[in-house]
C-alpha cells in the first residue's frame, strides 16, 4: 500500500482495523512499564517525590504543541493539496489535543502549587499554553457551528494556520521572557540537564502517550469518516424521500386535470 | 513507595490523567458503535451507497 493509496477514505478505514489493536497493545505496553519506572524513580534532591508529577505533566505538555503541529499540517492539506482525509484527521485530532493541553495545565498547577508556592501565574508560558487551549475549544466550536462541512473546513485551517504562532511562543517563552516556569531541560542545546533516572522514564512515558495519541487519533478519525458517510446517506435519503413527495404531487396533479 | 508530604497533589494528577484518557477511550468507542448503528439503519431503509458497498463495512 502506497501513501496515496491512503488518500482513498475506504482503504484508510481497513488499514485502521488492521493496525489499531497492535498500537493500542504496544502503549498498552509502554504505558505500564513507563508507569512501573516513574513509579520506581527516586526522589529529586530539591522536589522530593513531587518529581513524579514531571513524568505525566511533560509528555501533555509536548503533545499538547505536537497536536497543534499535526492539525497545522492537516490544515495545509485542506487548503494546498485538497487532501479528502486533511479535514478528517484535523477535526478528529482537536478534542484530543484539547484533553492534553487541558492535563497539561491541571498537572502544571498541582505540581506548581507545592514547588512555587501557587496554583497559578499568569507568566509568558503558561498563559501561552491557556490560549492554545482556548483555540482548541474555539476550533472545535466553529467545525460545530458551520453545517456545510467543506466551508467549515477551510475555516478552520485557516484559524488553525494562524494559531500555529503560537507554538514557538509556548516553546521559547521561557527565554525570551522572565517566566516562573523553568527553562526547557530535556530538548535544548548543550543537552538534558535531567539525571538519567529521571529522563528515562519520561522519554518512555513520552513515546507511550505518543503512540495513545496516534491510536486515539487514528480510531477518532475512522468515526469521523463514518460520520461523513452517515452525512451524505441521509441526504440521498432526504432527496430521495423529496424525489417521491414531487412525483407524487405530479400524479395527483394529472388526475385533477382529467377529472377537470 | 513513599509520596511524602504532597501525596495528595501527585495521586491527584495521576487519577485526573487517568480519568480524561479513560473518558477519551469510552467516547471514541461509543461514537464509533453510535455510527455503525446510524449507517445499518440507514441502509436497512433501502438507501445504499453508489458503489454498492455497504458503508458500515470498513474491513
Amino acid at each position: 500500500m502506497t501513501l496515496t493509496d491512503l488518500a482513498n477514505p475506504t482503504r484508510f478505514l481497513a488499514l485502521t482495523t488492521r493496525i489499531l489493536p497492535w498500537l493500542a497493545g504496544a502503549t498498552a505496553i509502554l504505558l505500564a512499564i513507563g508507569l512501573y519506572q516513574s513509579a520506581m524513580a527516586p526522589d529529586d534532591y530539591q522536589q522530593g517525590a513531587t518529581v513524579k508529577i514531571m513524568f505525566i505533566h511533560v509528555p501533555n505538555a509536548w503533545l499538547s504543541m505536537f497536536v497543534w503541529g499535526v492539525m497545522s499540517v492537516a490544515a495545509l492539506g485542506t487548503l494546498v493539496w485538497r487532501h479528502p482525509l486533511a479535514d478528517v484527521a484535523a477535526k478528529a485530532a482537536a478534542p484530543i489535543g484539547a484533553a492534553f493541553t487541558f492535563l497539561a495545565l491541571v498537572t502544571g498547577s498541582l505540581w506548581g502549587r507545592p514547588m512555587w508556592g501557587t496554583y497559578w501565574e499568569w507568566d509568558a508560558r503558561l498563559t501561552s499554553v491557556l490560549i492554545l487551549f482556548l483555540m482548541y475549544l474555539g476550533l472545535m466550536a466553529l467545525w460545530r457551528a458551520v453545517e456545510d462541512p467543506s466551508r467549515a473546513a477551510r475555516a478552520a485551517a485557516v484559524l488553525t494556520l494562524v494559531g500555529a504562532i503560537n507554538i514557538p511562543i509556548i516553546k521559547f517563552s521561557v527565554d525570551w521572557w522572565n517566566t516562573l516556569h523553568q527553562p526547557a531541560s530535556v530538548f535544548r542545546a548543550g543537552g538534558s540537564t535531567l539525571d538519567k533516572a529521571f529522563l528515562w522514564p519520561l522519554l518512555v512515558m513520552a513515546i507511550a502517550f505518543s503512540l495513545l495519541f496516534i491510536t486515539l487519533h487514528l480510531a477518532a478519525m475512522r468515526n469521523e469518516i463514518l460520520r461523513r458517510r452517515v452525512r451524505s446517506l441521509q441526504m440521498m435519503q432526504a432527496s430521495r424521500t423529496s424525489e417521491a413527495r414531487t412525483g407524487l404531487r405530479d400524479v395527483t396533479a394529472s388526475k385533477e386535470i382529467g377529472a377537470a | 513507595m513513599s509520596l511524602g508530604p504532597y501525596a495528595s497533589f501527585i495521586v491527584t494528577s495521576y487519577a485526573l490523567v487517568t480519568a480524561v484518557v479513560l473518558l477519551l477511550i469510552i467516547w471514541i468507542i461509543a461514537d464509533y458503535r453510535h455510527q455503525q448503528a446510524r449507517l445499518k439503519e440507514i441502509e436497512a431503509s433501502g438507501v445504499t451507497r453508489r458503489s454498492g458497498r455497504s458503508a458500515a463495512d470498513i474491513r
